[in-house]
């Protein structure tokens, strides 16, 4: 473990790997804004028969050589994808899969035609398959660094143009922005990306690393640049990962080791963004839930000091006036005196509400009255038919939205019932 | 009155099939001009040939007197709101913000007086208080009052827009038309496809009637004949022109605003 983050040339791995994975993250983030995962998928196969054609004709495994031939063939199978949707009934979905099978299944008959030689073991060509992150040479990590290098500042430079044309492509072509350009430069370095990341991952779970941490960062923001900042990162720590689980178990393939990590990063964000996250949505609603109640208790007393005028109230008679189940009431009851809304209770258990209470509970029963005026006024409802509406927005209408409705409805006295709509003074005017 | 845009003998298809016929005809500059015509008649396919996005097959387009790329920044186009994914993480300001991209000035950093105008924009549409919202959070109208905001951000002399009225509530149409006339006002050209027959004459003062050829271009009451109507709508319109023709007559409130006027 302390070998791991002391030793010089692991250092070196693990910086190139890290390189990789933000590499991966930043373009993938343009895959993913772009709706062209599939796409992406389809390059990362096809990168297979060129690393293999290059080792066949350089007859070395010198890391340039084979850079090279990864983008020539990942190239070449998006220039295939693009013809074959262009000129025949074939659709998009179609051609990705028939390219990725085509160039895939070449790849495979090469590796295995080098393997069968007897040299492909001392090349480790098998390690482009799965991945093995520890087994990359200095050489390997000057070239994919620099080449992942590249690929970081292309994308910072050409950031706001990529933005725009993902967005909306015709109106980066009327704005006379050169669109086919920007598109060649972005599919150039995701081919780039590709060919780099997969000396981490391998090809088969290369997709996974290009698009997962672009998925998940768009749950925790929806702002492009946070987004892709955050999917650098995811990349750069699975790129760490898979250096470390490569050290640790040197027989092992980090890509899926890799993609798992990945994989709990999307499920972590999917669970606990804000905002997008399931949690969060839990809470929002749980939130909502307790304001209701407590909203609900307050308006009961309101209601029954109408009916009964100022006076202490009892556990029982408040259950039955607000239909409240005991469980409930008791949790509600809490909160209230917690919010400092509610007085303690008398020495015969008896309730009363704090002054800032009965603030808090005009508050809310004016908002339900004022609403079912609105409707019965302005929409023209009838007066019997407004109350469930009324019910559900005294919880939610702010008080910008109240001021807009006092000003409207100016500042009436009565509701469609001709109940009293409380106010915390007298309004002057009316 | 100098033109805008002329074409001559356009033509445009799809797969070998022309949706667009030599369509010949020069729009007045400083004019609020409407393209109407039954659906597929190709009136998106206009205004996409006019600003280069698709090749003619054959014919020229010419802007300002000018080819296309020569008065490029002079132009701005408004596409149909359904062209774009408005799920795509940004803000209503950093969609306006593209506005203000041209080329050569990529790669330069924004300026206070690229924001400046940006806000300025979106001001005029009505559109301030949303600056710093997420797209995805916005109605149908506020989408289009945003495109809107980003063509506004581009001070082009010529606008070209794709149904800005498409699924925008009365109160919202209006407030866009007034700016419009504003913008009119100054001496910019607007030419938007409109797909309501209804309000064609109150808002326009020129109109192309199109369908796959062009039926008649030129001033509005020359053109909204019922004959010129009948050969771009055909037995589509029989009812619907009578219908109108018969509100006319008798002047029935045909929109909603008027009826609220009774007490
Ligand atoms: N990308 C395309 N490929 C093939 N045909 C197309 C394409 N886009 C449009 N067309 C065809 O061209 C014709 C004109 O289409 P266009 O979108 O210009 O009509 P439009 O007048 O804008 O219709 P709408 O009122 O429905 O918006 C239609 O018949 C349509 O089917
Ligand atoms: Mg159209």
């Amino acid at each position: 473990m302390s070998a791991f983050w002391s030793d010089p040339n692991v250092q070196m791995v693990v910086l190139g790997v890290m390189l990789l994975g933000a590499g991966a993250g930043v373009t993938g983030v343009f895959t993913f804004v772009r709706k062209r995962a599939l796409v992406g998928d389809a390059i990362a196969h096809s990168v297979l028969p060129g690393v293999c054609l290059a080792f066949l004709i350089s007859g070395q495994k010198h890391p340039l050589w084979l850079l090279i031939g990864a983008v020539a063939t990942g190239w070449l199978s998006l220039l295939t994808m693009d013809y074959i949707t262009r000129n025949s009934k074939i659709k998009a979905d179609a051609a990705i899969g028939v390219v990725l099978s085509v160039f895939f299944g070449l790849g495979i008959l090469l590796l295995t035609a080098i393997q069968a030689s007897g040299s492909g073991h001392q090349a480790g060509l098998d390690k482009f398959l799965f991945g093995k992150a520890a087994s990359l040479t200095r050489q390997d990590v000057l070239v994919f660094g620099a080449a992942a290098g590249l690929i970081l500042s292309v994308s910072a430079l050409f950031f706001r143009a990529f933005s725009t044309m993902s967005f909306d492509r015709e109106f980066a072509m009327s704005a006379g922005l050169p669109v086919k350009t920007l598109e060649f430069i972005l599919a150039t370095i995701t081919v780039l990306a590709v060919a780099t990341g997969i000396q981490a991952v391998g090809v088969v779970l290369m997709a996974a690393l290009l698009i997962t941490p672009a998925a998940a960062a768009r749950f925790w923001t929806n702002n492009l640049v946070k987004m892709t900042l955050l999917a650098a990162i995811f990349g750069m720590v699975s790129g760490l990962f898979g250096a470390w689980i490569s050290y640790q178990a040197p027989a092992m393939p980090t890509g899926p080791w890799i993609v798992i990590l990945l994989t709990l990063i999307a499920l972590f964000s999917v669970l606990a963004a804000p905002e997008r996250g399931i949690l969060a949505r839990w809470q929002l609603q749980r939130n909502n839930a307790h304001k209701m109640l407590t909203e609900n208790i307050l308006k009961t007393f309101f209601q029954m000091e109408e009916l009964h005028g100022k006076q202490l109230f009892s556990w029982e008679a408040i259950l039955q006036k607000g239909h409240f189940r005991e469980q409930e009431l008791k949790k509600g009851l809490g909160q209230l005196r917690r919010r400092g809304l509610l007085a303690a209770p008398d020495v015969n258990g008896l309730w009363r509400l704090s002054s800032e209470g009965e603030t808090e509970s005009r508050r809310v029963v004016r908002l339900h009255r004022l609403w079912e005026l609105y409707l019965s006024h302005k929409l023209g409802m009838a007066a019997d038919h407004v109350h469930d509406s009324a019910e559900a927005m005294e919880h939610l209408l702010t008080p910008d939205m109240e001021k807009r409705l006092l000003e409207e409805l100016e500042y009436p006295a009565l509701d469609p019932h001709d109940s009293k709509i409380p106010y915390d003074h007298q309004p002057n005017g009316k | 009155m100098s033109t805008a845009i002329e074409t001559h003998n356009l033509t445009v298809s799809y797969h070998r099939k022309p949706v667009l016929w030599d369509i010949d005809f020069e729009l007045p500059e400083g004019q609020l001009i409407g393209i109407i015509g039954p659906n597929g008649s190709g009136k998106t396919t206009l205004l996409k040939s006019i600003m280069g996005l698709i090749p003619p097959a054959g014919g020229y387009v010419k802007i300002f007197d000018q080819p296309l790329d020569e008065v490029r920044s002079r132009i701005s186009y408004v596409p149909q709101r359904e062209s774009v994914d408005w799920d795509f993480p940004v803000s209503v300001r950093d969609v306006v913000l593209m506005g203000r991209y041209r080329p050569g000035r990529l790669l330069r950093r924004l300026s206070a007086e690229d924001h400046a105008i940006a806000m300025e924009s979106l001001r005029k549409t009505g559109m301030e208080e949303f600056a710093g919202r997420q797209i995805s959070q916005l109605s149908g109208g506020q989408q289009q009052r945003v495109f809107i905001a980003r063509a506004l951000a581009q001070q082009a002399d010529l606008y070209l827009m794709d149904e800005p009225f498409a699924g925008v509530d009365a109160a919202s149409e209006q407030a866009i038309l007034q700016l419009l006339a504003d913008m009119k006002s100054e001496g910019k050209t607007v030419v938007m496809v409109h797909h309501d027959l209804q309000t064609v004459r109150q808002y326009f003062n020129w109109i192309v009637l199109l369908n796959t050829r062009l039926i008649a271009c030129g001033p509005v009451e020359s053109v909204l004949t019922e004959d010129n109507l009948r050969k771009a709508y055909g037995g589509q319109l029989t009812i619907l022109s009578n219908v109108a023709h018969l509100a006319q007559q008798r002047d029935f409130p045909m929109r909603e605003q008027a009826k609220k006027q009774k007490p």
